[in-house]
């Protein structure tokens, strides 16, 4: 075990709980714990605003951190997640599909059937997936980006038709600031899955060894993946329509915990929940501080910061053999 | 053979730019044609240099998949265009003249791509992940844009957001003329080195062999590439899989990689598709700006079906 573990835990630790209470501190009104405690109006607005906004960005932080080392593990690459291989694409697809055909339904309804669109689209791509050859490791998420973008058109082209492409601006650009109390409460079901993920994980982890040896081990291999498919539809579809899409979080989080924790998906896996929290929390906070007193989606910046990660990922991994 | 097939291309364009020009005309005729005159220039010579830059950087990198846009190169330009509001201010960027500030941005974006890409294509890395990569760039470059259009600007990211859809509707015809100047120029050159271009496509050890000084080769050619991205990307916005799109159609209609007869039958497909889509678009289902979702979504698939038969060889 390597000795650098314990520092590293301590450091998400802390700076999740560091982070926390920043984001709640952050915002256009001044507001202090303190002043919350004597003040009704400032502890309204940390209980309407501050606090749902808080928890949506731990919750979908460690929902799309797990989603995309479920996602790693089923389609057996360490370079995927579901917003680069089509999965929040065919959610937006749903989304827009319900909206068009049943303008009146109720956001949940707009939750299923988003979830049902991503999992007939992440089970295309990972039809497809499983016959491009093992031996080129790019071709697959390559596969998936494209794919995401091909979905991604059919869904411009059609907003367009129907004016909608405002619409799907939001869905397609992940950001906290509409984020209130009473909009963000389905999210609460990410950290369900987060814990079912951490039930079946020993399960996942023999997944990870492929089709033959995991028949081999007793394992129902059609199950496992099956579960895990829903799994990251409804993260990904409640992440669409709460908040809209959030770039590289599931691709990178996973990547840089393996390389300090290894492969032991059941001690990882809470590391890679709050890695995750931590990393989008963070960059939502940085929008809100970048040009103060506007907000710079948090989409946005993690299409820098993850863009830069990924890239550094991937050319590490193969200067370093 | 491969000759009349070239014929046919250029009477199919010139009968698009005929449709693209002459279908639904009313009202005031003369200035319906002037106004058309002008997009179909502008149009046409996108095509160019789309399908030119195209053959060009696939024979650069010896793949039949890549594009430049596919490499991020279009997102780069616009990623100049920002950072040069950003150090310009916004009332100085829009009291710069529009031609220098085109001929800076291109400027700008050849020295970035230069830097990326030529130690990029020396070290030979596996295409896969050249490939991962540049689209991984792509997304980076639309994000800083974007990112820094808002610190500039709450107001200004609208305008980066607007010139991140592809509009071949309102193309910049300010830009037409210095376009199409930097367009002829480069096509001119690239027609001039046709023959080295069939070298360079043996690879870079057997061009070596051959005599050619690889890396400084490499390098003019993708200066050459980079500005024709740039007027394309300048006059209409990034198109992601049009190059890739109409290259493979014309390599199928000639069946020859030699650019004597893929370069003429690529720029004329190019054109054809532009045009006649356009038209198409424009008056029969009556969404003009959709063509370039529409290519972006036929590009795509067909990207997935090359992709595929590529992997699987």
């Amino acid at each position: 075990m390597p000795k650098t573990l314990p520092a590293a835990r301590v450091a998400v630790g802390a700076s999740l709980v560091l982070l926390f209470l920043l984001s709640l501190g952050i915002g256009v009104d001044d507001l202090s714990i303190r002043s919350a405690a004597v003040d009704s109006a400032a502890l309204q607005l940390l209980l309407v605003s501050r606090l749902p906004r808080t928890l949506a960005a731990i919750l979908v932080g460690a929902g799309l951190a797990i989603a995309g080392l479920v996602m790693q593990i089923l389609v057996r690459n360490r370079f995927v997640e579901p917003t680069t291989t089509g999965t929040d694409q065919s959610a937006a697809l749903g989304v827009l599909a319900v909206t068009i055909l049943f303008p009146a339904a109720s956001i949940a309804t707009k939750t299923v059937v988003a979830a049902s669109a991503a999992l007939a689209g992440t089970s295309a791509f990972l039809a497809m997936a499983h016959r491009l050859p093992p031996t080129q490791p790019f071709l697959i998420p390559l596969f998936g980006l494209i794919f995401g973008g091909v979905v991604g058109a059919a869904v411009t082209f059609i907003a367009w038709q129907f004016d909608l492409l405002q619409f799907v601006d939001v869905w397609t650009k992940g950001e906290f600031s509409g984020v209130l109390r009473g909009r963000y409460e389905m999210l609460w079901l990410v950290a369900a899955a987060v814990v079912f993920a951490w039930w079946i994980a020993d399960r996942l982890t023999i997944a990870s060894m492929g089709r033959d040896i995991s028949t081999g081990l007793g394992l129902n291999y059609q199950r496992i993946v099956q579960l895990g498919l829903v799994m990251i539809a409804i993260i990904s579809a409640l992440g669409v329509v709460v908040v809209g899409m959030i770039p590289f979080v599931g691709l990178v989080v996973p990547n840089l915990v393996s390389r300090l924790m290894g492969d032991n998906l059941r001690a990882a896996l809470p590391w890679v929940a709050a890695t995750g929290s931590t990393l989008v929390l963070g960059c939502d906070i940085l929008g809100r501080i970048i040009r103060y007193p506007y907000e710079i989606p948090v989409g946005t910046v993690l299409g820098v910061v993850g863009a830069g990660l990924f890239l550094w990922i991937l050319f590490r991994r193969t200067d370093h053999g | 053979m491969a000759e009349r097939r070239l014929w046919f291309l250029a009477g199919a364009a010139l009968l698009a730019a005929c449709a693209y020009m002459g279908v639904g005309l009313r009202g005031s005729i003369w200035f319906a044609l002037e106004l058309r005159a002008v997009r179909l220039l502008a149009l046409a010579q996108v095509g160019v240099a789309i399908a030119v830059s195209t053959v060009v950087f696939q024979t650069v990198t010896a793949n039949r998949i890549l594009t430049p846009s596919i490499m991020g190169l279009d997102a780069l330009y616009m990623f100049g265009q920002i950072a040069m509001v950003a150090a310009l201010g916004v009332t100085g960027f829009v009291a710069l003249e529009p031609r220098l500030k085109f001929a800076v941005e291109t400027a700008v974006m050849m020295a970035l791509a230069l830097a990326i890409f030529v130690p990029m294509l020396r070290r030979r890395y596996d295409m896969g992940l050249l490939l991962l990569a540049g689209v991984v760039m792509g997304v980076l470059f639309r994000s800083l844009a974007s990112l820094l259009a808002r610190v500039i600007d709450p107001n200004a990211f609208a305008v980066a957001q607007g010139a991140s859809y592809v509009d071949f509707n309102t193309v910049r015809t300010d830009l037409v003329l210095i376009g199409l100047v930097v367009t002829l120029a480069a096509s001119a050159i690239v027609w001039h080195k046709r023959h080295l271009l069939d070298i360079v496509a043996l690879g870079a050890d057997s061009a070596i062999g051959l005599g050619v000084d690889w890396t400084r080769t490499l390098a003019g050619l993708l200066l050459l590439v980079a500005a024709l991205v740039a007027v394309s990307t300048a006059l209409v916005g990034p198109v992601a899989f049009l190059g890739l799109l109409v290259v493979a159609l014309a390599e199928r209609i000639v069946g020859s990689r030699r650019h004597r007869l893929l370069l003429p039958a690529a720029t004329l497909t190019s054109v054809v598709v532009l045009l006649g889509g356009q038209t198409i678009l424009q008056h029969g289902l009556g969404g003009a700006s959709t063509l370039g979702v529409v290519i972006e979504f036929v590009g795509g698939i067909v990207f997935l079906c090359m992709l595929w038969s590529v992997s699987r060889r």
